[in-house]
């Protein structure tokens, strides 16, 4: 394309395009420099605990004078204040999803949506003062009258309504980019509009809407102010969720608004943590859009 | 719902008319119901949230409320090292950024070649965008923060926010370029003109409606980030301003303040909520509502200006 143009002209275009080549790869370049930051952190960690008794002791006392390095009762707090999340979320999500693909007008979807975007671009920290001021004393007032003030389900119920409009909106993507001819051949056969949402739609788009979901439970997995504020911050090897416990991202919140000094085994400590969650998200993510792949090469 | 709205949408969503079933049965009517009330859960939240933080924050909300330091006794704490620094590293942020995101969408969708590299840039992006803020923190600790030696300083902020929303900034600017016909790339290379000219001169004006309202969700989102700053050690109690950008002598302007440590609204009201007692609440309502107004009004711009394009241009 360069072909009958001057020089210099030419010598611009080259340095552009090396510029945004450079640009292009900034983004390998950050996800590497995480990569070996965390590895690089935990190896030192990794040096004073074994692995083996990281991944199967059931304390977490880094900071106790007796320290024991067990990340069960950090992993249990995330997956259980995860799993509240995705209960209220993924039923949630995938509802309005089949409603705004299946039911809603053009004109209900156009003002619904970024009513479900503002929710989705809520600071954090906020939805974590709602869980504790808000949430927590309604379910003390009304069915949990011996629930404690920090507990993991306020903070699994907040979590799930946050990501919401992330379930929804890409389940959605999903079921609108199934082809019309499939529902008309649904409704052909007399069949309603919930008989097609379920028994077309859903299942057509199913690969497409299980990728939502695990994109959603990364998100969970990863969230980290509602639980630092709402969950309390001791770790808790219990899949109680009226219980307090500590995620692995509160235990990181928790070691960093103290004055840990640098290189300390505490230090390194939050490393080998936040290790453990970007494998966990890594692992979900590479998933999720695996599978959007998958569906997009089928219907696009 | 009538049978009416229904055909416009199908018509909407160019579909022939007698393809949509009709709301005839009362399953679909319950799941209409049903429907909406998921959808009202949604929005009740949203209303249920900014009416409790006015309720108890507006009382709190005045003008020495934003011209005060932070201070034990909660009626004279206020905002002001918050929102000063909050704004310090959102420019920061936005100066790496805005520039870094949209170079990297403009390579990937218009010069980069069909190969392996790109297949891994694309993957590597769209994987970057799931990472929990709070590993952008533990890198920003481990890189920025020891390995650089860049402090605990808005500099180290505004560069870890910045990559953080960097993959925001390139899906959104490589959606808005991918939306440029192709017709118009071709009619200016069948004038003559080069590639970065085509980019330059057509790509970007015509799609920067999109791109912007990408920038804006993408600083929305990094205005209201808590975690990631508490990890690199954003102290919570910041009674001083950083140092002012000019000076009265030569050479009148100084970056010392991208060196000086800070605090930001949100940190600022996660302090406020996480002390024990309810004396601090008014104060993190208060900043709560400023945090939540701002975003909110951040997001209603980018809503705005997205519809605005979708109708002014017609391909």
């Amino acid at each position: 394309m360069l072909e009958g143009i001057p020089a210099r002209q030419r010598a611009k275009e080259r340095a552009i395009e090396g510029l945004l080549f450079l640009a292009g790869v900034s983004s390998i370049l950050v996800t590497t420099a995480i990569a070996a930051i965390l590895i690089y952190e935990s190896s030192a960690f990794f040096r004073e605990v074994s692995v083996v008794e990281f991944l199967t002791d059931t304390m977490w006392t880094p900071l106790f004078a007796e320290p024991r390095y067990g990340i069960l009762p950090l992993l249990a707090g995330t997956v259980l204040s995860a799993s509240v999340g995705l209960l209220v979320a993924i039923p949630l999500g995938l509802t309005i999803a089949i409603y705004l693909s299946e039911f809603a007008s053009e004109r209900m979807r156009e003002t619904v949506k970024p009513v479900l975007e503002l929710l989705a671009g809520i600071p954090t920290v906020v939805f974590g003062y709602f869980a504790l001021f808000l949430v927590t004393p309604l379910l003390q007032r009304t069915v949990l009258p011996d629930l404690p003030g920090f507990n993991v389900l306020s903070a699994g119920i907040v979590i799930g309504i946050m990501i919401v409009p992330y379930v929804s909106s890409l389940a959605e993507d999903a079921m609108r980019a199934v082809p019309m001819s499939l529902r008309e051949g649904s409704f052909a056969m007399g069949a309603n509009r919930v008989e097609t949402a379920l028994k077309v739609v859903v299942p057509a788009a199913f690969s497409g809407i299980a990728a939502a979901c695990i994109l959603a439970a990364s998100r969970a997995v990863g969230e980290t102010m509602v639980v630092a504020i709402a969950a309390g911050q001791q770790p808790n090897l219990t899949l109680d969720p009226t219980q307090p416990a500590a995620t692995i991202t509160a235990y990181i919140v928790q070691v960093s608004l103290g004055d840990l000094p640098h290189a300390s085994i505490g230090y390194q400590s939050i490393f080998a943590a936040g290790l453990t969650l970007f494998v966990l998200t890594l692992l979900f993510n590479l998933a999720g859009h695996a599978l959007r792949r998958r569906f997009r090469e089928i219907y696009e | 719902m009538s049978g009416g709205a229904l055909s416009a949408e199908a018509a909407a969503r160019g579909m022939p008319r007698a393809s949509v079933g009709r709301l005839r049965s009362n399953a679909d009517l319950i799941f209409a119901a049903i429907g909406l009330v998921a959808l009202m859960i949604g929005v009740l939240t949203l209303t249920a949230l900014i009416v409790d933080l006015a309720v108890r924050g507006l009382p709190r909300l005045d003008l020495q409320f934003l011209t005060s330091f932070p201070s034990r006794r909660p009626a004279q704490a206020g905002i002001l090292s918050a929102w000063v620094g909050t704004a310090l590293v959102m420019l920061v942020t936005a100066v790496v950024t805005i520039p870094l995101g949209i170079a990297a969408a403009i390579y990937l969708e218009e010069y980069a070649p069909k190969n392996r590299l790109t297949a891994v840039i694309e993957v590597n992006v769209s994987n970057l965008a799931g990472v929990p803020s709070i590993i952008y923190g533990l890198l920003a600790l481990g890189l920025f923060v020891y390995l650089l030696g860049l402090g605990r300083s808005i500099l180290t902020a505004g560069l870890t926010l910045a990559l953080l929303v960097l993959p925001i900034i390139i899906v959104a600017t490589r959606e808005a370029l991918r939306a440029v016909p192709p017709t118009v790339r071709e009619a200016a290379y069948a004038l003559g003109a080069t590639r970065w000219r085509v980019i330059a001169d057509h790509l970007l004006p015509y799609s920067s409606g999109g791109i912007a309202t990408g920038v804006i969700i993408a600083l929305s989102r990094a205005i209201g980030e808590t975690a990631p700053l508490i990890t690199i050690g954003a102290l919570t109690f910041i009674a001083f301003l950083p140092a002012p950008p000019v000076r009265p002598e030569f050479p009148f302007v100084s970056f010392q303040w991208l060196f000086d440590p800070f605090t930001v609204l949100p940190i600022q009201m996660f302090n406020w909520v996480s002390r024990p007692g309810t004396d601090f609440l008014p104060n993190a309502a208060a900043a709560g509502l400023v945090l939540i107004l701002m975003t909110i009004a951040m997001n209603l711009t980018a809503i705005y200006i997205r519809i605005r394009v979708r109708r002014k241009v017609k391909w």
